[in-house]
């Protein structure tokens, strides 16, 4: 069979591209498929999720063991997506996502991310401020124990009413999502 | 079209500007991939969905313009034809996944094409910014000021121990990826690159030949980037890849060096010969068009020839890429077709340097 692209040379790869449902068989020399890189998988970051899934599959023991069924049945419950299609695909479905699989998350951004599983970059600057209100809320919240583990009622109650009023304000402002 | 008025529209403007360190380095890149927060990720969303991810976009960015770098255009992938997306792709303003896959996919582009902003790609958003020459810092703080007005009015998917929340969990954390483009030829001649590189994969950075396919880059083009994106700052970031890329300038001055003080007459002969076939060749594939074009830009670099600019590797390595050489031709071309149209744009490139200069 002639390459499809040059019609010159004998095709050497074969394969089916499936596009938005419709299917297209594509034969081309090995020139044509170089020059055309797109179409060869492994060129356009595909690898990565292909790699990204093969460190997730190592998660699961025993592919077809009757485990599997009950550890695929965890599903995202804001788009549906299982561990399962995730770990096929490399790529969550939603924000939602990384809470539902949060306990499988964690071993794979760690071989990712050269064991690195918190972020201690950028803070957005608009939802940032509530971060940051939550931050200092826990903190005194922390303050508030060692305070009445030393019995020291008078301060944790000044600690208390800060705390109230703290959560009151990330309330509202948390309101609007 | 003229090849002079084909070649301006070609190249981007930013391209034009001369950065630091650009015998070396062509082009440094920076991305920023986000996400909004009540929508699913591009890979599932349905068509409504990812509609109104463009219309949020849009909406905020008709309200208020990005003064600093407006005029922006949105261009969406529905209303292109396959040759204006593929022309995009090979000007790296956009991707093939969004010029091919993406539902909804659009780009703003702003009028200088420094700054490509995707829609619906992989993820909801990818910022990205391109300058001429080694300027990291600048593109992050670029980058980072657009990030900015994006969240002032948009609600991003973060996650206060996870940071930005990304499609594929190789990006989460800070989503940003920093990447420069460098021409490494005497590393390449004196075979010294295949004992650094193993050393700088070792230091959470990828090496990729640019315009080729795994070990072989056409050009003696790389990009290096960052791998890691959570648990270190965007800052951290730039620097280590900066540290790892002033590194890189060092060795290739060194080598070229090298070159010169042990065999001149090669190297000159090398040049040349690149040369010639670039001025009279009548059919030339792309890998050999990209090796001759690196010898070329070399000579250039190292004063061996006289009377070509040096921007001739960025702008003929774009230039002579299938969609371009279509769009050039104004018609569909056959590999065949495409060899011979490279070499002829080529020769009238080269001639109008010729020109230029007497």
């Amino acid at each position: 069979m002639l390459c499809h692209e040059c019609n010159k040379r004998e095709a050497t790869l074969h394969f089916t591209k499936i596009l938005n449902g419709e299917k297209m068989e594509i034969h081309l020399c090995d020139q044509c498929a170089r020059e055309k890189g797109e179409y060869l998988p492994g060129s356009n970051g595909f690898s990565i999720h292909q790699l990204l899934s093969g460190l997730l599959n190592f998660e699961q023991p025993i592919q077809n063991s009757p485990s599997r069924s009950l550890q695929s049945e965890q599903q995202c419950k804001k788009c549906g997506m299982s561990f399962h299609q995730f770990a096929r695909a490399g790529r969550f479905g939603c924000a939602e996502c990384y809470k539902t699989f949060n306990l499988k998350l964690d071993p794979m951004l760690k071989r990712v991310h050269s064991g690195n599983t918190v972020h201690i970059g950028k803070i957005p600057k608009r939802i940032g401020t509530d971060i940051q209100l939550q931050r200092q809320i826990e903190q005194l919240k922390k303050q508030l124990q060692q305070h009445i583990s030393k019995e020291e009622f008078e301060e944790a109650a000044k600690l208390r009413d800060e705390i109230r009023a703290l959560e009151k304000l990330a309330e509202q402002s948390g309101g609007e999502d | 079209m003229s090849l002079e008025k084909f070649i301006s529209e070609a190249i981007s403007p930013w391209m034009k500007n001369e950065g630091s360190e650009s015998d070396i380095v062509l082009s440094s890149r920076i991305r920023l991939a986000r996400n909004l927060k009540n929508y699913s990720f591009p890979i599932i969303a349905t068509t409504e969905e990812a509609n109104l991810v463009v219309k949020q976009v849009k909406e905020h960015f008709e309200e208020q313009k990005y003064d600093k770098y407006g005029p922006f255009e949105l261009l969406e992938m529905d209303d292109m034809k396959p040759i204006e997306k593929k022309v995009l792709v090979e000007k790296h303003l956009i991707s093939p996944q969004l010029a091919d896959e993406s539902k909804k996919g659009a780009v703003l582009l702003s009028s200088d094409e420094s700054l490509s902003i995707m829609v619906n790609e992989e993820d909801h958003l990818r910022i990205q910014c391109l300058f001429s020459g080694f300027q990291l810092n600048e593109g992050l703080v670029l980058a980072s000021g657009i990030d900015d007005w994006f969240e002032s009015k948009l609600h991003y998917a973060f996650d206060e121990k996870k940071g930005y929340l990304t499609s594929c969990p190789t990006n989460v954390g800070t989503g940003l990826r920093a990447s420069v483009m460098m021409h490494l030829p005497a590393l390449v001649i004196t075979k010294q690159l295949n004992k650094i590189l193993p050393a700088i994969n070792q230091l959470g950075l990828v090496v990729r030949g640019i315009y080729g396919e795994g070990s072989e880059a056409l050009g003696n083009l790389f990009q290096i980037s960052n791998q890691i994106t959570l648990g270190k700052s965007e800052e951290d970031i730039v620097e280590d890849l900066r540290g790892v890329v002033l590194q890189l300038i060092h060795q290739e001055r060194a080598a070229r060096e090298m070159l010169l003080q042990s065999s001149k007459l090669l190297l000159e002969d090398r040049v040349y010969r690149s040369y010639g076939i670039l001025a009279y060749a009548r059919t030339l594939e792309s890998k050999e068009a990209a090796q001759r074009l690196s010898d070329v830009r070399l000579g250039i670099d190292m004063k061996i020839l006289k009377g070509v600019s040096a921007s001739i590797l960025n702008e003929l390595m774009i230039l002579t890429q299938p969609g371009f050489l279509q769009q050039y031709a104004g018609e569909i071309l056959s590999a065949d077709q495409r060899d011979e149209r490279r070499a002829a744009l080529i020769r009238e490139r080269l001639n109008l340097e010729i020109e230029k200069f007497n």
